[in-house]
């Protein structure tokens, strides 16, 4: 066997790995060991590439990775679990930038590129120009660095678009203008800048998952170019189970990925009408609060980013601890796109030891709250907003929701009366049976578990 | 290697991509989104080939940003995610893990 050969060979392995490694992302118990698998199989397959004879300047790479991992470790070590969303995007978001980089040389060290591979090259460069630059601002969004952004007209991003198409036609029928090429960049990433700034809330999860997509079509488009199996199918198993993820979290809230794009709940103009009613909402005390729950029979607890932020998790898994020894039965209301990423409650609850049973899907839980004493709405909002059954002219009309407002009380920790990270006012706060506790999640929530030891 | 070839792998990793994610849990959606973003990291190959081939230090300068950004991609999304599935490691009833302990060495880690 030639050297390449064996190149090709250990290529299969690695990506045999990936596949494995996946599967077995799908179950709790089987999910470490499926991300170890995974890992190994990309130590395998950069093994497989440093054995080919063409590597070039050895100190580069070498400068490459160490500068890589110097800037990659501690942040995966030291990041807050609450901060997980904004990571995963900087990390989608330098996979992407990395791929239009590599486009580009591509692009200026290669003369007389066949057609080939200069299209994968073009659509390489602008999906990870628009994935580089969308997921940064994703980033900017979750650290709320940047606030609310201004909605561009669909025209103008369906024109930045076009002139990136264009201008990768022009370049494909003969063109090898280095300007032109940037300017692709240029324009991709503007694209992905104003795609992105607009959006906010509950549709942030599916923006990031979008840009993994991307970055995954966009590593395998580059795959096609470089005529490398191992590019071309781990890209596109990240393409393909990343749009897969989309789709469903889509679904989950009732809408098409299209119209989380142009028409997003976030949008910082659009006229958000809900409370007509004039009610004003009921503000509690810790004291009444813990009354209400020792008392209770079923207590559900709906967490939304307001617990992340604030930390709180550990104190509202301590609450349960008190509440059950009382024999209060406590469950979890998991709405899917609660927090900033699907899934982002669950880790934030496991982290603070609740059992996994105790977390309940949509689904199964809002059968329950017709039977609920009390929900314990704990920085959450538009997840429970009423306005999505209720007022059809509501951005979020049609999502599905947590029926909190079917329990027989409701209790509503929030910082201040501001609406949501979408901006939409909730009527739910002006439920007569609504009670709300203002102040810090974790503060909050720690005064309720002393005033229930008190009693 | 065959462009026709390149399209059938293409395609059919794209099946295996649909499959292997159909139906998973809520619970697993972020650990599986970051997982993915992990192994796109792989084109940190694509600089690695690259920099033999192109010369001149433009080229060079932009190859290494790329591993770097790369590199990031990959050790950064495996250990995240990692840590991320640490917490659901002895959640479950499952009496060979002991539960308190991945709890105790995410306490020290923070």
């Amino acid at each position: 066997m030639s050297r390449n050969d064996w190149i090709q060979l250990l290529y299969i392995v690695a990506f045999s790995m990936f596949i494995i490694g996946l599967h077995m992302l799908r179950g709790p118990r089987t999910a470490v060991r499926g991300n170890q698998i995974a890992a190994v199989g990309m130590a395998v397959a950069v093994f497989a590439t440093l054995l080919n004879r063409a590597i070039g300047d050895w100190v580069l790479i070498v400068v490459g990775v160490a500068i890589g991992t110097a800037v990659g470790v501690p942040a995966a070590r030291s990041v807050k679990m609450t901060a997980m969303p904004q990571m995963v995007a900087l990390f989608n978001g330098v996979g992407g930038g990395a791929v239009a980089l590599i486009s580009v040389v591509e692009f200026r060290s290669v003369s007389d590129i066949e057609l080939r591979s200069l299209i994968p090259i073009l659509f390489a460069a602008i999906i990870g120009s628009i994935s580089f630059w969308g997921s940064n601002i994703a980033f900017l969004k979750l650290q709320e660095i940047l606030r609310r952004g201004i909605r561009t007209p669909k025209a103008v991003n369906f024109g930045l678009l076009a002139i990136a198409v264009i201008l990768a036609v022009i370049i494909a029928a003969g063109s090898d203008s280095e300007a032109l090429f940037w300017l692709i960049l240029i324009a991709a990433g503007a694209l992905g800048v104003l795609a992105v700034v607009p959006i906010g809330g509950a549709d942030m999860p599916v923006v990031i998952s979008t840009l993994n997509a991307f970055t995954g079509l966009s590593a395998a488009a580059a795959g096609i170019a470089l005529q490398n199996t191992a590019l071309i199918v781990a890209g596109m198993l990240v393409g393909a189970s990343g749009s897969i993820l989309t789709k469903q979290m889509a679904d989950a809230m009732n809408r098409s990925i299209a119209n989380v794009f142009f028409a997003g709940v976030g949008a910082g103009g659009g006229a958000l009408v809900a409370h007509e009613g004039g009610g004003t909402a009921r503000s509690t005390s810790a004291a009444d609060v813990a009354i209400q729950l020792s008392y209770a029979r079923l207590v559900v607890v709906a967490p939304g980013y307001g617990m992340a932020v604030a930390q709180a998790q550990r104190a509202v898994a301590d609450l349960t601890t008190e509440l059950e020894k009382r024999g209060v039965e406590v469950l979890f209301a998991i709405h899917p796109v609660a927090g900033r990423m699907p899934g982002h409650m669950n880790v934030l609850l496991a982290e603070a030891d609740v059992p996994y049973e105790k977390l309940k899907e949509m689904d199964d839980i809002n059968g329950e709250f017709a039977r609920t004493d009390v929900t314990l709405v704990i920085g959450a909002n538009d997840v429970t907003n009423p306005a999505a059954r209720t007022v059809p002219d509501s951005p979020i009309y049609g999502m599905p929701i947590l029926d909190v407002d079917k329990s027989a009380s409701v209790i509503v920790l929030k910082r201040s009366m501001a609406s949501g990270f979408a901006g939409i006012d909730n009527p739910l706060f002006y439920d007569p049976k609504t009670a709300m506790l203002f102040g810090d999640a974790k503060t909050s929530v720690s005064d309720i578990i002393s005033e229930v030891q008190a009693l | 290697m065959d462009l026709l070839t390149e399209i059938a792998i293409l395609v059919l990793a794209a099946f295996v991509g649909f499959e292997v994610i159909s139906k998973v849990p809520n619970t697993l959606h972020t650990p599986l989104m970051s997982g993915t973003n992990a192994i796109h990291g792989i084109v940190v190959l694509g600089g690695i080939l690259l920099i033999g081939p192109a010369q001149g230090f433009l080229n060079d300068l932009l190859l290494v940003i790329a591993i770097a950004f790369g590199t990031i991609n990959v050790v950064g999304g495996f250990l995240v995610t990692d840590r991320m599935l640490e917490m659901f490691k002895g959640k479950k009833p499952d009496p060979k893990e002991p539960g308190g302990e991945a709890g105790g060495e995410r306490q020290r880690d923070r």
